[in-house]
């Protein structure tokens, strides 16, 4: 999850500054977004990509300021 | 008669005794409700109060919405019934859609915790018909997160529509950065919906109800409020 592009992320900006301080001039940017691990059922991958999707849209992501990105893995074992 | 104010209280809200003083200095009667419970106990008004619903976990108001008597607040908020949500309210009210937009973290990345100066910029609803526009109200604000955001299409209309209820100004009413305390845009505090019946704001009115906090401005609010149920 990441705020979407139009929107101020101050937290980013912060890092940046606090990047440029550390002697890392070329960082021209950052932002700051949120990694959410979940662990689910799914007879197969189609079907846990369309459910993770919409619990993005309907939860875990808000739509008005957030872009979301995932990936689905089978778990190991 | 005295009128009913519901007062929302889910786990972490910490502003619900400050609203009920507000609510008897007033003239109303407060009713507290529990968010687990399904329905608003013959509430005239509801009031989502400030704090930390359920740990601002994920967003702040992300998991609030899906209590139990969120359900009964829409259904109240969508049949024209006053709705006020004060700070994490608002945020509430937003993650719920019963307001635009959405509230992130300060510009500053600091808490705020300071008296502001608020523009009253609609005189309509429940809240702000006793007002009149242009008026300046003193109010503390207190939080980390109250920085508005709507996407610009979005907030073309909330102006065109006469949604932006207050904004952050100096003591006369002038706008600018500095007087801007959380880096909202438009420097605005507080919205309403289309109709005008559900408003949220950052700035806490229960906490400038009486002489011994600086301000009594917030009574205006619920004042306004109570005189409408009344006369309804």
């Amino acid at each position: 999850m990441t705020l979407k592009p139009v929107v101020n992320d101050p937290q980013g900006l912060a890092v940046t500054q606090g990047l440029h301080a550390l002697g890392y001039p070329e960082v021209l940017g950052t932002r700051v977004g949120k990694h959410i691990q979940l662990t689910l059922t799914a007879k197969d991958r189609q079907g846990a990509e369309s459910r993770v999707e919409e619990m993005c849209r309907r939860l875990l992501c808000n739509g008005v300021i957030e872009d979301f990105h995932f990936q689905v893995a089978e778990a190991g074992g | 008669m005295t009128w009913r104010c519901g007062i929302a209280v889910f786990p972490g809200t910490w502003s619900e005794r400050d609203c009920a003083h507000w609510v008897e200095l007033a003239g109303g009667e407060p009713v507290m409700l529990w968010h687990a419970e399904r329905e608003l106990k013959g509430a005239d008004l509801v009031i989502l109060p400030g704090g930390f619903a359920h740990g601002d976990y994920l967003r702040t108001g992300a998991i609030a919405r899906f209590a139990p008597l969120m359900a009964a607040v829409r259904e109240h908020a969508l049949a024209g019934g006053p709705v006020l949500g004060i700070c994490n309210g608002f945020q509430i009210l937003c993650e719920a859609q019963l307001l635009p937009g959405a509230l992130l973290r300060n510009s500053c990345l600091q808490f705020r915790c300071q008296t502001t100066h608020l523009r009253v910029e609609a005189t309509r609803g429940p809240f702000l018909s006793g007002l009149e526009s242009g008026r300046i109200l003193t109010m503390p604000i207190s939080h980390g997160e109250g920085r508005y955001y709507a996407p610009p299409e979005q907030l073309l209309e909330l102006e065109a529509h006469g949604q932006v209820a207050l904004r952050y100004c100096g003591p006369s009413g002038e706008l600018g950065d500095e007087y801007n305390p959380n880096g909202s845009l438009q420097h605005i505090a507080g919205v309403m919906n289309r109709e005008g019946n559900v408003l949220g704001m950052m700035p806490h009115p229960e906490r400038a109800c009486e002489p011994l906090l600086g301000s009594e401005d917030g009574l205006h609010l619920l004042r306004a409020a109570l005189a409408l149920v009344g006369a309804s």
